[in-house]
């Protein structure tokens, strides 16, 4: 089990390696990216910034969470912070389990709590030059 | 000893997102002894009103790095940082 936040682009293939294990029936891999759209407007990029040693330390809890309640140690996730753009990673998790329905069910489980709980903002970037914060319900918060 | 005059205790505050963007990166805050969480956030909104253009969101605060209730009682060397709805993923 390891939990990062960093600030270089993600690798996803290096976390997939990382959770491989010959107990392990299925690997499942989630990387979530810089989408071009949000609520209709046009988002050219986003900031990511973090309370960084609360967010490790939830991100290491929600990990104990999901190995106790699907049963497997084989669970890596790196969040990055700083600004990135269209199509790059900002989070990546991966996961390995005997059977493949508990490490799809474990790898929801991690991105659904980390967007919950993860003390992390975006601030998107529009076409038009305008900047906002965003919450994980979609909506702009506050510009 | 008078006591009507009750002590004050300051504490140090980290803000972040559009509450770091109103108030700044940290704040300090006045508080009488025994004061809770929801009195932190009630001097902040009052402080971030004068301030700020538009309203904030409202946060979460946590206390030594643990989200906490509005009822717990704050010291003086606790760790506190006013968390706005988070976007992480």
């Amino acid at each position: 089990m390891r939990a990062a936040i960093v600030d270089h682009p993600l690798d996803p293939t290096a976390l997939l390696a990382e959770v491989a294990d010959m107990g392990s029936g299925a690997s499942t891999l989630f990387v979530g990216t810089v989408r071009r759209n949000n609520q209709g407007r046009s988002v050219t990029g986003i900031d990511y910034s973090a309370y960084e040693a609360m967010a490790l330390r939830e991100m290491e809890t929600i990990l104990r969470e999901a190995a106790e309640k699907f049963g497997t140690e084989h669970v890596v996730v790196e969040h990055r912070l700083g600004t990135l753009a269209l199509g790059e990673a900002s989070i990546v998790i991966a996961v390995s389990h005997e059977r493949r329905a508990a490490a799809m069910d474990a790898q929801r489980f991690l991105i659904e709590e980390i967007k919950l709980r993860v003390p992390i903002w975006k601030r998107e970037h529009y076409v038009d030059g305008e900047r906002a914060w965003v919450d994980n319900l979609g909506g702009a918060v506050s510009a | 000893m008078n006591p009507s005059v009750s002590v004050l205790v300051k504490h140090r505050v980290r803000l972040f997102a559009s509450w770091s963007d109103a108030l700044g990166p940290e704040a300090e805050v006045e508080l009488p002894e025994g004061a809770r969480v929801s009195d932190l956030l009630d001097a902040l909104t009052n402080r971030a009103k004068t301030k700020s253009v538009k309203p904030l969101p409202r946060p979460l605060v946590a206390v030594n790095q643990r989200y906490a209730r509005a009822d717990v009682v704050l010291a003086a060397d606790d760790e506190l940082a006013i968390i706005p709805p988070v976007a992480g993923g």
